[in-house]
């Protein structure tokens, strides 16, 4: 966009027609947003407010943890164009594995949780072996270890069923929240350190997207009109605010929430601003040309698969702790939930596209449809047939988008 | 005379911004063999394509009349239907099912849906009598070698009562006694009066089976020859095939002579696992400082090959030989080695290998350096908008916004972005596969003059181009691929397309 066109387009026409047009264009990037507001603007007049309430969002974003942290490393295995089937009950028997450490064997809880993301790891190398090495389909390789994995939690806990968990350090990963900051005479009945960190968050962005409107306009690059940045950034620093305002109500932020936002930065940095992140893309976006840029595809591969082994280790851990136990069946399904938010967030099969925090978005939205319907007593059977249909609408509106583009 | 089986008149057929086939007539007697010839890119294959319905009525101008009747087809299965059987060059049939399978697919023996096997097997025997290959029915393709596989293709033709068979380059891939085999089989059909129509490179197969000759150049028919009146001989075929002016389009380079040899490769040959077959023989060749070496061949001759067994390889070829980068032996595991010995290798497919489509212009110009625009592996995004406005302005890549997919640029642009990729790694040896194919003039030229600087700075090019003038236009010495082998080495004073063309179809 040359500064002829962009001043072109600052004159190009009222406010009402500048927001159509950039809605319309960017449709694809705001559609999952756009998605989650609205179900939780329909659930929270279905359940008269109940969906919202302090105590029923901060449950939900706990709910959302294991699975977003899953999500987060999926993207990524299906930006590359693989997929791992593993990771559920790998999450499953790291979780199982961690309880028996801490329980059987007594080892503290920080010596417990760095031993459990390295084995997950090692468990993602080992999926990634036949894939990189041996050009095995990663559907099939990861098949195998869903089926290894589960047979490993069933082994682990077949002598006692259900691990119980004592360690309270452990068990507040899932289960606690963050301390506050001693009274100061005002705003006594909230959690005020919550309330701090959300105002430093929303300076923050504000400050970030003002840096980078200016960067981009010093190299005359497109930026959006003026009317709408603003829009924009009042949008998100309401939405932030009034979500941290909710929490602050509650307990304030749980270690779930901490650890998920914590994750959600480090992968979205990596992927968007290191050499790494970088190539992860171009491999997804074509193997070959990034193979012959001097890309090593294969520890592409590895990489990848690694860092999903120790995403699973970790959705384990947030799992095990909520729970505060292990048990035989825990995973389940875990692998397919994460798929689907990760398609739901915007992340192509066929390689190459798909943000880390579209993944989140779309975890938050599958929990928040089994949240909202819980809420409504509706049939478990009749909230699966929901879900999938959610899941085919967001990507037929996907590749519809994406062939009129 | 009897009247012709086939007649195709005044054929143009136009793409977007190219005319294909300019007026073409293109006539061929019953019960012929009919050889058409031409360089790449002269329209043979779009000729048939537009023959056997790939390209539908309505699509091109001008007239089929075939078999006395005038034609309209509107897809493959109507051409077929007519008896018309086209072979390509890459063989379209399934290799694990059987033979007899596949040269009934598509065209049963079979009762109220159900498959008589029994029968099929009987008449595939016959089928595979009268093309003369004895092997079982019931073994699989994929267990036949080539030769075979395409006595198949065209044993399938022939159960369908074709009676125009077309061949496209069918001995490409065989070695010389499978080639002889397929020839014969030809004459063979010739005589149970099957006309069959063969696209070939092969000049020396083509004076041995024509009865004529027709030479296609640049889309048009330049003559047909009729082989029974001595009118075929080599150098006639070639002067027809190449007699293009030499348009004065190349920009002039002072040469200020040669430094040392910086590469060289010895005894270099490559086995292809995947083909199951020797892709390079004994291949000897040097590259100089400051020097475009041109490697001229048809499609196929084992070029990009070559480069890329150079360029790290890749494809995974079993290599032996030897390779020196300043008389240093080299044995490059990966295109990552080879990049940072100083080697660059620009793809013939920017598409399909050479650009990250989805992404924009900025990203894949730093794509293959992106370490030097980074600190602890972090990407400055301010210096990579520099640099990628740097090689915008340099190499005059037009586009509004250097964030601009680079699937949405023309292909002249698109190649400019290759190039800005590959020269923001600095490599000492610069490899071009194709470096002008399907991009405008002005566009070439600018990558001419692109070259020349860059060899004046002391940079090495090695040029992989199957257009004559430009390989004539550009290089200091070319070198003649045919085969997976070098069949000759000519310095520019001494290079004629005649001479190349006739290296290049040895």
């Amino acid at each position: 966009m040359s500064l002829q066109q962009v001043q072109e387009q600052g004159r190009s026409g009222s406010f009402i027609s500048d927001l159509q047009r950039i809605l319309r264009e960017n449709i694809r990037e705001y559609a999952m947003y756009i998605a989650l507001f609205v179900i939780m603007v329909v659930f929270a007049i279905l359940t008269k407010g109940v969906f919202i309430s302090s105590r029923n969002l901060s449950n939900l974003l706990n709910q959302t943890g294991y699975i977003a942290v899953l999500a987060v490393g999926m993207t990524l295995v299906i930006v590359i164009r693989h997929i791992d089937l593993s990771v559920g009950f790998l999450a499953g028997f790291l979780g199982a594995v961690a309880a028996i450490a801490l329980s059987s064997w007594g080892l503290p809880t920080l010596i417990v949780i760095p031993m459990v993301l390295i084995l997950g790891i090692l468990a993602g190398l080992i999926t990634a072996f036949p894939v990189a090495k041996l050009g095995i389909p990663s559907f099939v390789a990861s098949l195998a270890g869903w089926l290894i994995f589960r047979g490993a939690l069933q082994v682990v806990t077949a002598g006692t069923g259900t691990i119980i968990i004592s360690d309270d350090s452990f068990n507040a990963i899932g289960n606690a929240f963050i301390p506050d900051i001693p009274n100061i005479g005002i705003l006594n009945e909230v959690h005020k350190l919550t309330l701090l960190l959300g105002v430093a968050a929303i300076a923050w962005f504000v400050y970030s997207e003002i840096q980078n409107r200016k960067t981009k306009i010093s190299y005359q690059f497109e930026v959006l009109p003026f009317e709408i940045f603003v829009l924009k950034l009042v949008f998100i620093s309401v939405v932030v605010g009034a979500i941290t305002w909710i929490l602050a109500n509650y307990n304030g932020l749980s270690w779930t929430v901490v650890i998920m936002l914590l994750v959600v930065a480090v992968y979205h940095f990596v992927s968007t601003k290191t050499v790494l992140g970088r190539h992860i893309y171009a491999v997804g976006g074509n193997p070959e040309a990034a193979e012959l840029s001097g890309i090593n595809v294969k520890r592409i591969v590895f990489i990848v698969f690694g860092s999903m082994g120790m995403l699973s280790a970790l959705s384990g851990i947030l799992y095990a702790s909520r729970l505060q136990s292990a048990t035989t069946t825990a995973g389940t399904l875990f692998e397919l939930d994460a798929i689907a938010a990760a398609y739901v967030g915007g992340v192509s099969a066929a390689g190459g596209v798909g943000k880390v925090t579209g993944s989140i978005i779309g975890a938050l939205v599958m929990t928040s449809l089994t949240s909202g319907m819980n809420l409504m007593s509706v049939d478990i059977a009749y909230q699966y047939i929901v879900r999938g249909a959610v899941l085919a609408a967001a990507v037929i509106f996907d590749v519809y988008t994406r062939r009129s583009s | 005379m009897q009247t012709p089986i086939l007649e195709m008149q005044a054929i143009t057929k136009e793409f977007p911004g190219v005319k294909a086939l300019k007026d073409v007539s293109f006539k061929v007697a019953r019960g012929e063999i009919h050889c058409l010839v031409g360089e790449n890119g002269a329209g043979k294959s779009t000729l048939m394509k537009v023959l056997s319905g790939v390209y539908p009525f309505g699509s091109y101008s001008g007239d089929i009349v075939f078999d006395g009747e005038v034609q309209r087809f509107r897809s493959i299965r109507d051409s077929e239907r007519a008896g018309i059987a086209i072979i390509y060059q890459e063989l379209a049939l399934i290799p694990d099912l059987t033979v007899y399978e596949n040269i009934f697919l598509g065209n049963e023996i079979a009762q109220r849906g159900l498959i008589n096997w029994n029968e099929t097997i009987k008449q595939a025997k016959q089928m595979l009598d009268m093309v003369r290959l004895s092997v079982n029915p019931e073994a699989k393709v994929r267990d036949l070698g080539v030769g075979k596989q395409q006595l198949v293709e065209i044993a399938k033709a022939l159960s369908r009562n074709v009676k125009l068979l077309i061949l496209d380059e069918p001995t490409a891939a065989l070695n010389e006694d499978d080639s002889e085999n397929l020839l014969d089989l030809l004459r063979g059909l010739r005589e149970q009066g099957v006309t069959c129509i063969m696209i070939s490179h092969k000049l020396k197969e083509v004076i041995s089976i024509a009865d004529s000759v027709t030479v296609l150049r640049d889309g048009q028919t330049i003559c047909t020859l009729d082989a029974h009146k001595g009118e075929v001989n080599e150098q006639v075929l070639i002067k027809h095939m190449v007699g293009r002016e030499l348009d004065n389009i190349y920009p002039k380079r002072e040469s200020q002579g040669f430094g040392d040899i910086i590469l060289q490769v010895r005894d270099w040959n490559a086995y292809s696992p995947a083909l199951g077959r020797q892709v390079l023989h004994n291949i000897n060749f040097h590259v100089r400082r400051g020097e475009i070496v041109g490697f001229a061949g048809l499609m196929g001759s084992g070029r990009t090959e070559l480069a890329l067994s150079i360029f790290g390889n890749p494809s995974g070829y079993k290599l032996s030989g030897e390779l020196r980068l300043n008389d240093i032996p080299q044995h490059f595991q990966q295109p990552e080695d080879a990049i940072r010995a100083g080697i660059a290798y620009v793809s013939e497919d920017r598409k399909g290998n050479g650009l990250v489509l989805i992404q924009d212009i900025k990203q894949n110009i730093t794509l293959a350096n992106l370490q030097a625009i980074s600190r602890h592996q972090i990407v400055d995004d301010n210096a990579e908008i520099r640099i990628a406005n740097e090689y915008r302005q340099s190499i005059n890549i037009k586009t509004p916004s250097i964030e601009q997919r680079v699937s949405k640029l023309s292909g002249g642009n698109q190649q400019k972005v290759c190039l800005a990729k590959w020269l923001f790694v600095a490599p000492d040896i610069l490899i071009l596969d194709e470096p002008t194919r399907g991009i405008d003039v002005g566009a070439k030229f600018e990558i001419y003059s692109l070259m020349n600087r860059l060899v004046s700075q002391g940079m090495s090019i090695i040029m992989i181009s199957s257009e004559l003038p430009e390989v004539l236009g550009m290089s200091d010495r070319i070198y003649i691929v045919s085969s997976g082998r070098i069949t000759g080495e000519l310095p520019i004073e001494e290079a004629t397309q005649e001479k190349i063309m006739y290296l290049a179809t040895l």
